[in-house]
């Protein structure tokens, strides 16, 4: 037993941390850094570069772009991506149609989408969610109708993330409403441009315009577009998010964040000092740090785990790394914002261009709404009560 | 990267495992080892020593087996499984591994192959009530007189110092009592004159002592490493300690959520298993978040234990204990609970696991004092930070 990194993995490491901060435009992992929100061309930037190094679907299979590498150098890259505040490859391309289209896609849809996929020539949204139908998914309603040869879709998804970027969309639809619910979906690809598509951005309490409601008015999507068998598509929902979950614990960023936090705690004057100087502050960050350290061990005993895994069937423990990763998140961004203190209340957008002084530090003024927008991260990707059903039943047995 | 054993430690485990399980399988058994003069089995603690875990963590040389802290939480982690009684921690992992750390050659060879035959307990005898956690709080005195020693003071709560064959005694060469240097370490026969010990249960079911010493003689070669080496070898070795109790306490607190579970799938009410009411469910998820989190901080202690950096080690310890006392209060607490009347009885085995489990929180330091350490540390980036 030895949780030390082998002399490889060191060097793996080191390739990584001075390659991203060597490659990635700096103005870009600032902006990351912040808390601010990201254009569309600095996601692509980013992604292509990782891509051109081999390093953006390292996971897929090999013929698709692919590394033959053990599950420690995933983690090692996924990690540093995190710390070095990077933009990851886009997850919807690389974590979740692309895996499902290299494991169950026609032989003719690897060929026309993987590459672009890959290459983030093709932006994805996920049509999952619905208004009625958020953590019992498959309730979902929108439903899709054969017409010779096409599909014609009708409903509504919501909280798709980014779909204004988005030159396609994977989505669930309801091919059979007599079937038990989830054996009545299927999963299909359409592109966003197609007629009868609506998209209205949803203002989220952070003020951010990350997700989006999306309509369907009668959209026509070829037949071909099906990936897998009609009314399979459950199966691949869940393989999908089977891969969302392991990578959700975001250690690196948490880390990223409590690095960014021991510095303004030490330039935030507070007392006769800086708030670094409360034993009080120390404490509540010593407890956070206490935690992360014991999740890192767990997700490096998962990954280290994965070895002797069923490829595809992920470990039990991803609903503890999600439970408990989650809740670090949004304890490192509460803490940022207690740091802040009353700088952080001010609703200025530093970005808004001003002939008026600052009113306190930049990053300060973005602490709030990070704070606001992380409570999404225990309500995402399985909701930390799913995860604690998951484990109650897949795990316990109860 | 590797968390796996090695074939040897497979075997080790294994060999515990069958040992623990025949021996305290059932707990009716427990409370007959309760009631032997010692407070715990002699017959299971000749078959520790001749499986080979009285001598684990010495040096061949010394009569042991030269294993290391993977080893020893491999053991304490059985023995949190089972509660087991036996003197491991104050014999072997406490006053072993102060001789094992401390002595010179002859102190060694005098003592540890004695330790691994299972023919000499030890403890360690530190403490003292003003001290409360600080390790360097020390009025117990070493008069130099006549070529040896003289010693004087009160040490409270000696883990096992009721039975043990020979002490470890702290006690200070010069200074004042908050002084961190001038602290030194005895060898003393726990029949020396002088020595009187006041023998109690502790709340867990163990034994321990009030020990007096008042005008104790020893001879010159009953000190333990370099006059002046005290404090840092008693600091390594508590350290041991710490990352021995939380195996200890992970194999506790796995057993006794194991039996939460089974409880929650076989007790009806309603009509029903109270496993499918989902407030229950959720709890025990819960618990087991935190015993996996628990599980990774002993794992980190036990690779940390044997750190070279003394304060590096220290904060690992104290960062470990940390995760550990939350957790394990988290599951003590909700395993009472969830078990409803029964948990509360004294004849069932939960209450048992709940008791030796609040009991580890309070040795060595408590969750508040080992938060205070990562704390003034720092916190636990500085590693972070050599890494870059």
């Amino acid at each position: 037993m030895d949780l030390r990194f082998t002399p490889e993995e060191i060097a793996f490491r080191d390739e990584v941390r001075s390659f991203l901060r060597r490659e990635i435009p700096a103005d870009i992992r600032a902006r990351l850094s912040e808390g601010r929100h990201l254009s569309k061309q600095d996601m692509v930037t980013c992604h292509r570069i990782l891509h051109q190094r081999g390093w953006a679907v390292p996971h897929w299979p090999r013929e698709w772009g692919g590394q033959d590498w053990s599950p420690v150098f995933h983690y090692i890259l996924g990690e540093e991506i995190q710390r070095a505040a990077v933009p990851p490859p886009l997850a919807f391309n690389v974590s979740m149609v692309g895996p499902v289209i290299a494991q169950f896609g026609s032989e003719a849809q690897k060929r026309r989408f993987l590459p672009a996929t890959a290459n983030l020539d093709i932006w994805w949204c996920q049509g999952f969610s619905e208004p009625g139908s958020g953590s019992d998914l498959a309730s979902l309603r929108t439903r899709a109708e054969r017409d010779g040869d096409h599909y014609i879709v009708n409903g509504q998804k919501t909280w798709t993330t980014l779909a204004q970027y988005a030159d396609w969309i994977f989505c669930l639809v309801r091919t059979n409403r007599e079937a038990k619910k989830q054996e009545g979906i299927s999963f299909l690809l359409f592109e966003m441009t197609s007629p009868g598509i609506t998209v209205r951005p949803i203002v989220t309490i952070d003020g951010g315009r990350e997700v989006n409601e999306v309509f369907f008015d009668n959209v026509r999507v070829p037949v071909e577009n099906l990936v897998g068998q009609e009314n399979r598509g459950w199966d691949y929902a869940k393989f999908l998010l089977g891969n969302e979950r392991t990578g959700i614990a975001r250690i690196g960023l948490t880390k990223e964040r409590l690095a960014r936090a021991r510095q303004f705690a030490r330039e935030t004057p507070a007392g006769d000092g800086t708030v670094w100087d409360d034993p009080d502050f120390r404490r509540r960050l010593a407890l956070i740090e206490v935690q992360l350290k014991a999740l890192e061990i767990t997700q490096m005993r998962v990954v280290a785990g994965a070895r002797n895994r069923e490829a595809g069937r992920p470990d039990p423990n991803s609903s503890i790394l999600k439970i408990k990763g989650s809740e670090l998140q949004q304890a490192a961004t509460e803490l940022l914002m207690e740091i802040a203190g009353p700088c952080a209340l001010p609703a200025v957008d530093p970005d808004e261009p001003t002939n008026e002084p600052p009113i306190g530090p930049e990053w300060a003024m973005l602490t709030a709404p990070t704070y606001f927008n992380y409570r999404k991260v225990s309500i995402y990707g399985g909701s930390n009560e799913i995860q604690r059903n998951i484990i109650a039943k897949a795990f316990l047995g109860l | 990267m590797d968390f796996d054993l090695t074939e040897e430690q497979r075997l080790l485990r294994d060999s515990i495992d069958r040992l623990i399980d025949d021996a305290y399988g059932d707990f009716e058994k427990r409370r007959t080892y309760a009631q032997e003069p010692h407070g715990f089995s002699m017959a299971l603690w000749r078959r520790y020593a001749e499986l080979g875990l009285l001598g684990l963590p010495f040096a061949e040389a010394d009569g042991g087996y030269g294993g290391g802290a993977v080893e020893t939480m491999l053991v304490m982690e059985a023995i949190g499984r089972g509660l087991a009684l036996e003197p491991y921690l104050a014999t072997v992992v406490l006053g072993g591994g102060l001789v094992r750390l401390g002595g010179n050659a002859a102190q060694r060879q005098r003592i540890l192959p004695r330790i691994a035959d299972g023919s000499l307990r030890l403890a360690f005898a530190h403490n003292e009530r003003q001290a409360r956690y600080d390790l360097f709080d020390v009025a117990t005195t070493a008069r130099a007189e006549g070529g040896g020693f003289v010693l004087n003071g009160a040490k409270t709560v000696v883990l096992h110092g009721d039975s043990a064959d020979l002490l470890v005694v702290g006690a200070r060469l010069s200074g004042n009592r908050r002084d961190r240097t001038g602290i030194g370490l005895f060898l003393v026969d726990a029949g020396a004159a002088g020595v009187t010990r006041r023998a109690y249960p502790t709340q867990d079911g163990q034994r321990a002592a009030e020990i007096t010493l008042a005008q104790v003689r020893v001879p010159a070669d009953a000190m333990l490493g370099a006059p002046d080496a005290g404090l840092a070898l008693i600091g390594q070795v508590t350290d041991a300690a710490i990352a021995a109790l939380c195996a200890e306490a992970v194999g506790a607190m796995s057993a006794l959520h194991a039996m939460t579970v089974d409880y929650l799938k076989t007790r009806k009410q309603f009509g029903v298993p109270i496993g499918s009411f989902q407030a229950l469910q959720h709890r025990a998820a819960d618990m087991l978040v935190a015993l996996e989190q628990a599980r990774s901080m002993a794992m980190y202690a036990a690779m940390m234990a044997d750190a070279p950096d003394a304060a590096e080690r220290h904060t690992a310890m104290a960062a470990a204990r940390v995760q550990i006392d939350e957790s394990a209060r988290m599951i003590g607490q909700g395993a009472i609970q969830l078990h409803g009347g029964i948990g509360m009885t004294q004849e069932y085995r939960a209450g048992h696991y709940f008791k030796r489990l609040t009991m580890i929180g309070l040795l060595f330091g408590d969750t508040a004092h080992h938060l205070k350490t990562v704390a003034a540390a720092g916190g636990l980036s500085a590693d972070e930070a050599a890494e870059t």
